[in-house]
């Protein structure tokens, strides 16, 4: 059954304010939710006032600004602030995207930062994903053939077969989708979520793969794939721009179709 | 899950209310009214099958100020739930489903609702 509100060692109590310079000419407060699993104490939500004449245009740039300059305890996840590992997914200003690609002045007033939605936090902005990575293992997502390979060849696809393919391959498995999903926040544990889906359609409508059959199959149940009801709230979040709801959508009706 | 005293991130505390999410919660709701609905019209049919005496007495509660709002209630839910369930009826056969169709027609039975309601009542309270 949904719970709708947080559970008590969950509520976001008001934290610490870290004031910004004084000779600042443009300050922004941003909001960060914190969690320290070495204390025994609730998440907090604290406010740092960020000087943005003195900081990168994105959401990422005042985080690690944040981190270098003014609490180095804070902790999140990035690598590449560029759009392609996927690792800075979080809850901006009420959206999941990438901080990375998130300009600062797309958000209006204070900028207020909270990990992936309906995740167990381990620390700070970092969220397990160990469930998450679970369900993209169920539905392996790699080729799977049962033909032995051509003898001096890779297995061949035209152009149009390839095409097919694009939406899907650009995916960076960031979760954004998924963690904005309200099916997926009260039934993620049997749900697989539009970023899992996504990838299962990306290997069902691979032209070289030949377990489509066995892959849809393994879909076919009220809980992994059905539990969509085409809300599309990842279709809207991905900072990408793909489009989960559509790839279930064709899961759907390939099932649909083979009957 | 892990079972340990990890917190849960916020949810719907904190995720922006968007038309995507509002017009689905909204599909569900109108569906529940409906189902309530549906034991109003059962109770006006028993009503009629039960005498003239009785069915006055429910034309009156029907035709109360009270009665008229869950009744505009009731007619709205009925066509928010058809427009919308037409626009699920399109995604369900794979169309529709690019960011800005998916506003467009979500608009679309926003509108349509609330059209078809008018058009309704107009009918009922004129003829």
């Amino acid at each position: 059954m949904a719970e709708f509100t947080l559970p008590a060692n969950s509520k976001v109590k008001i934290g610490d304010t870290h004031k910004g310079p004084d000779d600042a000419g443009d300050i922004r407060a941003f909001k960060v939710y914190r969690y320290d699993p070495d204390s025994n104490e609730t998440p907090r939500l604290d406010t740092y006032e960020i000087d943005l004449d003195d900081c990168g245009p994105m959401v990422l740039d005042a985080l690690i600004k944040i981190k270098d300059q003014v609490d180095t305890s804070l902790t999140f996840r990035r690598s590449c602030r560029e759009g392609i590992c996927g690792s800075c997914a979080m809850n901006i200003d009420g959206t999941n995207t990438l901080a990375c690609l998130k300009p600062i002045d797309e958000v209006r007033g204070d900028v207020k930062i909270y990990p992936l939605p309906h995740m167990e936090v381990i620390k700070d902005l970092v969220p397990d994903l160990s469930t998450a990575y679970a369900q993209l293992e169920s539905v392996e997502p790699w080729l799977k053939t049962k033909t032995p390979p051509p003898p001096d060849t890779e297995r061949l696809q035209s152009i149009d077969e390839r095409a097919k393919l694009d939406g899907m391959w650009e995916c960076v498995l960031c979760f954004s989708c998924s963690t904005s999903c309200p099916s997926y926040w009260w039934n993620g544990e049997r749900y697989l979520g539009p970023a899992v889906l996504l990838q299962a359609y990306r290997w069902i409508a691979d032209s070289r793969d030949e377990y489509t059959g066995e892959r849809l199959d393994n879909l076919e149940d009220p809980f992994r794939l059905y539990r969509c009801h085409t809300i599309m709230n990842c279709t809207k979040t991905c900072p990408k721009g793909l489009n989960p709801a559509k790839a279930i959508a064709e899961i759907k009706k390939m099932i649909v179709m083979r009957q | 899950m892990s079972g340990s005293n990890r917190p849960l991130s916020p949810h719907l505390q904190v995720y922006r209310p968007q038309l995507t999410s509002v017009l689905s919660i909204t599909h569900r709701a109108t569906g529940v009214v409906l189902s309530a609905g549906t034991i109003l019209l059962v109770w006006w049919i028993v009503a009629a099958a039960s005498g003239e005496e009785y069915f006055n007495l429910i034309k009156e509660i029907m035709s109360s100020w009270f009665g008229l709002i869950v009744l505009l209630g009731f007619s709205w839910a009925v066509f928010y739930h058809l427009c919308n369930g037409i626009r699920h009826l399109f995604w369900d056969a794979g169309y529709g489903f690019e960011l800005d169709t998916a506003y467009k027609s979500g608009w679309a039975t926003v509108a349509g609702s609330f059209v078809l309601t008018g058009i309704a009542w107009a009918i009922g309270l004129l003829s």
